[in-house]
């Protein structure tokens, strides 16, 4: 879909971004809400002006944040922050634009991990459709390479989903230093969050796993499907033993069959899974083509946000 | 050629008495009776139950020398554990992280051992910290092509009862 107005909720990175990038693409900005106010123009709100409001302000305008709804869009981007259980209030912001046939691009993994299968069956009412390949892999075009190929081909699907998890194990093979000593260092980079729980204890990479199973199996995975385990505490001297070995060590989820796992796991040190830094790795293992493999920068406000804004693009007209 | 004449490669497993000199007089005999050693695993720190320590051996030979070295072997009263053409034919690697050396180490090696599923190759531990701390240790396990899964599922086993963390290879003993 060209053209499009968009309706963005969510103004974090990559809420933000997609602001920013919008234009660029072509598309209109018809409103922006955040958690506490909204900014509305039907006929496309300057952009620059939402985000030095947002920056100074911190808050992107005076209307109460549920007008974003009663606005005029073709497109509600929902990008607030991942919650888990009921996926609130993700999820109410895509039932309510679905209601009102709008199509939806997800960029949150609540909704689209812990209720797919009510999210489908809110799109099936729907005139609307929802996207979300920016839930997993962040730039990486992962759900609609899956969505080319026959699904019933693919055997597995294995990645590298957590840059920050990456980073970490990647700064303690290169430089023998402990997990404290390297987390702390990712924080002060603005690599890890303050709280990094998520990143490090595999949730974040589990729910992009779940995500991956739910498309290639049409549904029936959430979090608690997934057997997770972290990186936390793992030793240097694990990382070291490994590399004497030819090998190292790497946050690895996988999707294989009906099962879904996160946990570190040994890989050859020049393999294809062992990506360094903060990149992402998604390998999609096929029946009759073998592996496929796309890497590239896993998070990120405009690198999801060109996940989110391609996501756009493949939208049907409505 | 028959079958009879073909040299094959063989896996002989031995247990030692922990002696200066038990590991020559055990090989002298191979030697002797025209076998030709390929490879030997001295799994050094490793016990067998009995308290001995697990010599494999690699070798190649007719199957009728063969059966002259395994003779030989036992008359030379060197403990012949297992001996056949089979050959492992997988390896798998393992990280062990945890309080391994609290957690007895030789136990934890005797009970992968003792599972019969798989035969520990190599050993590395590394505990810059002292042992009383967390250490790490890496594992070679080398196994039949059927056996890959049983052997994973006996490491974990092991590694959950003494609380050990395991780093498994990708895809190793599952489904894919």
């Amino acid at each position: 879909m060209n053209d499009v107005r968009l309706a963005v909720c969510g103004c974090g990175a990559v809420g933000r971004s997609v602001v920013e990038l919008a234009g660029n693409y072509g598309h209109e900005l018809t409103a922006v809400a955040d958690s506490t106010g909204a900014a509305i123009d039907e006929t496309g709100l300057d952009t620059a002006a939402v985000l030095e409001r947002k920056r100074t302000d911190g808050v992107v305008g005076p209307a109460a944040p549920e007008a974003l709804f009663e606005a005029a869009y073709d497109v509600l981007v929902e990008a607030t922050p991942t919650t888990l259980g009921d996926a609130e209030p993700g999820y109410g912001h895509v039932r309510r634009a679905l209601a009102d046939d709008r199509h939806v691009v997800i960029a949150n993994k609540g909704p689209v991990a812990e209720r797919y299968g009510e999210l489908s069956a809110l799109a099936r009412d729907s005139d609307g459709s929802i996207r979300f390949e920016a839930t997993v892999g962040g730039a990486i075009p992962a759900l609609a390479t899956i969505e080319e190929l026959d699904r019933d081909a693919v055997t597995a699907v294995r990645g590298v989903l957590n840059g920050t998890a990456n980073f970490v194990l990647s700064r303690m093979a290169a430089e023998g230093l402990d997990y404290d000593h390297v987390l702390a260092e990712a924080q002060d980079l603005g690599v890890a969050e303050a709280d990094p729980s998520f990143d490090v204890d595999g949730t974040d990479a589990a729910l992009k796993c779940v995500i991956i199973a739910n498309v290639l199996r049409d549904g029936g995975f959430s979090l608690a499907d997934v057997s997770v385990e972290g990186i936390e505490e793992i030793p240097g001297s694990a990382l070291e033993l490994a590399a004497e070995d030819g090998r190292t060590v790497r946050l690895i989820g996988e999707v294989v069959g009906d099962r879904v796992q996160v946990g570190p796991r040994l890989v050859p040190e020049n393999g294809t899974l062992a990506v360094t830094g903060t990149m992402n790795i998604v390998q999609i293992d096929t029946e009759n083509a073998g592996p496929l493999a796309i890497s590239g920068r896993g998070a990120g406000g405009p690198e999801t946000a060109s996940a989110v804004l391609a996501d756009v693009g493949r939208l049907p007209p409505l | 050629m028959s079958d009879a004449d073909a040299v094959r490669a063989y896996t002989v497993r031995l247990e030692l008495v922990d002696e200066p000199g038990e590991l020559l007089r055990a090989l002298a005999p191979i030697a002797t009776n025209g076998g030709n050693l390929l490879s030997i695993f001295h799994e050094r720190g490793n016990l067998t139950p009995r308290g001995q320590i697990p010599v494999e051996v690699d070798l190649e030979a007719t199957p009728e020398r063969f059966d002259q070295v395994v003779e030989a072997l036992r008359d030379a009263g060197v403990n012949v554990i297992q001996a056949g053409a089979e050959r492992y034919s997988e390896e798998l690697t393992v990280l062990l992280v945890g309080h391994l050396v609290e957690s007895d180490l030789s136990d934890t090696l005797s009970r992968i051992e003792a599972s019969g599923s798989a035969s520990v190759a190599d050993v590395s531990l590394s505990a810059p910290n002292g042992t009383d701390q967390v250490s790490s240790a890496r594992l070679r396990l080398v196994m039949n092509t059927d056996g890959v899964t049983q052997a994973m599922e006996t490491v974990r086993t092991v590694a959950a009862d003494k609380q050990l963390r395991l780093i498994e290879p990708l895809a190793a003993g599952g489904d894919a």
